[in-house]
């Protein structure tokens, strides 16, 4: 077996990860903290997002030393997720028109002293 | 069946519960890791199956609302004397996090080089980061009830659906988190008293626990960008 000895690694590169999600988290909070909107905000938030995920799974869940099989054991299922957001994101805007064609727009007031 | 089951081989099968177990171990092994390490994969995978639930029904009902979302950077905004800062207390927590990620990692090295005082001490300071995120969480859910006065089922701020989606997600989450500490608790202990060295020196167990730890992570960076930031 190649990993009898388990996963060792240089301390280096966990160091230079956690640095890197260190930087990453205070972008996607400089994203809010500087009120940026629309698309910019968005792929900003998405771009983000991954990277850490990307890094947590990559390095500091040893998956990129893994073998192939078990990346694809674990990495692949999760692709079928894409398929339910697509559907739900339909499912919500048909809902969506459906109120507003029978109920109308919405008549919510915020209370006062509230945000 | 008359006659016992036999393999190609010859051999003859066990029947019953053993038969069960033994045809579906069947003497392979697909994946070249420790049994527990694969069995923990395998559970959070199924755990991502779950968030992504819970993150998907908040999606579908915050796009199929016709009130206004409350605005979580308003929401979530924390007054030290000054001005509210946006969202700070949830950047600490995720920080913190973050951090605990890191030390985890460490005592994941520190495990493997068989050092058990220093991997029972960043074990350790890994749950105390991962209990300081479950108070601040607390103190989160506190400020947004009785200040807030959001409720499961409404709130004075705009879609209903805000509060069932956040106390759902950062609740799993939070009780997750919850369960990691103690979690880390146990095997910090066991590897300090020497619980592994008995059974020869195997520290592959602090890896599997920081398996569970950087997923609880993980999910976080998912809640932080879609519920908080979004």
């Amino acid at each position: 077996m190649a990993q009898e000895e388990g996963q060792q690694h240089p301390l280096s590169i966990y160091f230079w990860i956690w640095g890197l999600l260190f930087v990453v988290s205070f972008g996607s909070y400089m994203v809010d903290y500087l009120n940026l909107q629309g698309a910019l905000r968005y792929t900003l938030i998405l771009v983000f997002m991954f990277v850490k995920a990307g890094f947590i799974v990559a390095i500091f869940m040893h998956m990129k030393w893994e073998r192939l099989a078990l990346k694809l054991a674990i990495l692949v299922p999760p692709v079928a997720i894409c398929v339910l957001i697509g559907l739900m994101a339909l499912e919500g805007k048909y809902t969506f028109l459906t109120r507003i064609e029978f109920f109308g727009d919405s008549t919510f007031v915020p209370e006062e002293g509230h945000h | 069946m008359s006659e016992a089951a036999m393999t190609n081989t010859g051999d003859v099968l066990p029947e019953g519960g053993r038969g069960v177990v033994s045809d579906f171990s069947s003497d392979k092994q697909a994946f070249h890791v420790p049994w527990g390490k694969a069995m923990m994969w395998i559970f959070l995978l199924s755990d991502t199956f779950i968030f992504s639930c819970f993150l998907i029904s908040y999606m579908t009902v915050r796009i199929s609302t016709s009130d206004p979302w409350p605005v979580p950077a308003e929401v979530f905004a924390l007054s030290f004397g000054g001005d509210p800062i946006p969202l700070v207390l949830i950047a600490i927590m995720t920080f913190i996090l973050i951090t605990s990620s890191g030390t985890m990692a460490m005592a994941v090295n520190m495990g493997y080089r068989k050092d058990r005082i220093k991997t029972f001490w960043l074990m350790v300071a890994t749950a105390a980061l991962g209990a300081s995120f479950v108070g601040m969480q607390a103190f989160e859910w506190t400020k947004l009830i009785v200040d807030e006065g959001v409720r499961p089922w409404g709130n004075p701020m705009g879609a209903a659906q805000f509060g069932s989606s956040f106390f759902m997600i950062t609740g799993f989450h939070g009780m997750h988190v919850s369960a990691g500490v103690i979690y880390l608790l146990v095997i910090a202990f066991r590897v300090k008293r020497g619980f592994y060295e008995k059974r020869g020196g195997n520290y592959e167990i602090v890896e599997i626990t920081g398996l569970y730890w950087h997923f609880v992570d993980l999910v976080w960076v998912f809640i932080f960008a879609v519920f908080y930031l979004w």
